[in-house]
């Protein structure tokens, strides 16, 4: 599977009148396996990239190109839950065929178990944003787009989840789309980071990193860093 | 306990009352107690409480589902919109008489023209309350839907319902008083049964103890239904909402 995204133009009309530019033309691509990380200041556009790519916002100029059976696993900024079913039919109502077994495991690895008869408004937005992330990995998917999933979580917690989210990764041909603001997010996780400018977004940088996700180690991630601190990139 | 406690506090001030304005104007509790066991002794009261019990039924969920689907559409086309809301302004403030006495004149003095009569006079404000709701509807969790791809019926059940059932439930209740209102109308004018048939009656004979005996008992099946039915239905739509203080 593959995912081609072409946006030649993306225009909003505020309330006031006026028309503002948020997209620059961009193109981008990405393959089963890889994850692809954006980049960039906050306000830059990224969240309307993610909406265009997922089918939300149709009202752009471009062509995304994404395999009409592709099941797309979402987390969005916010989690999203539905306040009015519990944490299990939550995840279950968008994840049908999603085994016990499997869910099970889920919530072992979020640490979840202890909630799954919980409404959501009894967690906190710690606990919620796993929920979120626990929803997205059950449905199996072909397309994961995670848009900030690690932030307000304290660090051993995020860094357990960025250890979950690349054990997904490698576990199934899955394309991954990853926004952050966190380079090291980014360089741990990523497969290719894409530096947006700020407002109206474009592609700065699209950087490979080569070296199997498995392989990078901290000596790895260090000599990467520095090699990106060394490229002008208006986003860092 | 404290609800009882009203209810008894309301009984002495009538039974107060009447031992001031005397017999045939303010009859006294007992006096129509009397009444209403002389009633439902000969069955009258069953059959007149069960025919407009009947007719609350059918008109108000005529009422409840037309009105709420048309709500919806309202609140999610806006071409709908547009095109009903002249209609529901008109509906919304055309006198409840004015309904039924045309609908009378046209259709007869039948069952179906009553009912409908009835129902037309609560179907605008189920349209406003749903449409309403339907514009509050959460667009973040609607695109989590889609994103999802969760089914059509599986979202509007899971995603849109829940958020719509706190509207249904306070149109069901203010409609549901509105419908009791009535529905004794439309008998006075132009039924030969019903707690309103009867009420006519008793007005013609400035029968006050069977007056009062008929509308007792009516206003004591509606707290029934209120407090046995609608308010169940109303906490269960909101539980996962955190309780107010």
């Amino acid at each position: 599977m593959r995912l081609e995204v072409e946006i030649t133009g993306k225009t909003y009309e505020s309330a006031a009148g006026g028309t503002h530019e948020v997209l620059s033309p961009m193109k981008l691509a990405l393959q089963s396996g890889e994850v692809g990380v954006l980049i960039g200041p906050s306000g830059c556009g990224k969240s309307t990239m993610l909406r265009i790519i997922l089918g939300l916002d149709r009202d752009f100029e471009g062509h995304v190109a994404r395999p009409p059976e592709a099941r797309i696993g979402m987390v969005f900024q916010e989690p999203r839950l539905l306040p009015w079913r519990s944490v299990e039919q939550n995840i279950r109502l968008a994840a049908p065929n999603a085994s016990d077994a499997k869910l099970s495991e889920l919530f072992k690895i979020l640490e979840l178990e202890a909630h799954r008869s919980h409404f959501p408004g009894e967690l906190s937005l710690g606990l919620a944003r796993r929920v979120a992330l626990a929803r997205a990995f059950a449905v199996e998917p072909d397309l994961l787009v995670l848009d900030e999933p690690l932030a307000s979580l304290d660090d051993a917690l995020a860094g357990r989840l960025r250890d979950e989210i690349a054990t997904l990764v490698a576990s199934r041909p899955v394309m991954t789309l990853l926004v952050t603001h966190s380079l090291d997010d980014a360089i741990r996780l990523g497969d290719r980071l894409f530096f947006l400018s700020p407002r109206p977004a474009r592609i700065v940088q699209e950087v490979p990193v080569t070296i199997p996700r498995a392989e990078r180690s901290e000596a790895e991630l260090a000599r990467i860093k520095a090699e990106l601190a060394v490229l002008p990139l208006e986003s860092k | 306990m404290l609800r009882l406690l009203s209810i008894v506090l309301l009984l002495a001030i009538w039974w107060i009352a009447a031992l001031f304005v005397g017999g045939a104007k303010l009859p006294s509790p007992p006096a129509v107690l009397n009444v209403i066991i002389a009633e439902a002794a000969s069955g009258a009261l069953f059959l007149h409480l069960g025919a407009t019990l009947a007719r609350v039924a059918l008109a108000f969920v005529l009422a409840m589902s037309v009105g709420s689907a048309i709500g919806y559409l309202m609140g999610r086309v806006k071409l709908a919109d547009r095109l009903g809301d002249p209609w529901l302004i008109l509906l919304l403030n055309l006198p409840a008489l004015v309904v039924i006495v045309l609908a009378y004149v046209w259709a007869g003095l039948t069952e179906a023209a009553a009912i409908a009569a009835i129902a037309i006079n609560k179907l605008p404000t189920a349209v406003v309350t749903l449409r309403e709701g339907t514009r509050a509807l959460d667009r973040s969790l609607d695109e989590m839907a889609t994103v999802f791809a969760m089914p059509r019926w599986r979202a509007f059940r899971h995603v849109v319902l829940p958020q719509l059932a706190p509207y249904i439930a306070a149109s069901a209740r203010s409609g549901l008083s509105l419908v009791w209102k009535i529905v004794l109308v439309a008998e006075l004018l132009g039924r030969p049964n019903g707690v309103g048939f009867e009420i006519g009656v008793a007005f013609q004979l400035f029968d006050t103890p069977r007056l009062l005996a008929y509308s007792l008992t009516f206003a004591a099946v509606v707290l029934v239904i209120e407090t046995a039915l609608v308010q169940p239905f109303e906490a269960r739509a909101t539980r996962w909402r955190p309780r107010a203080a």
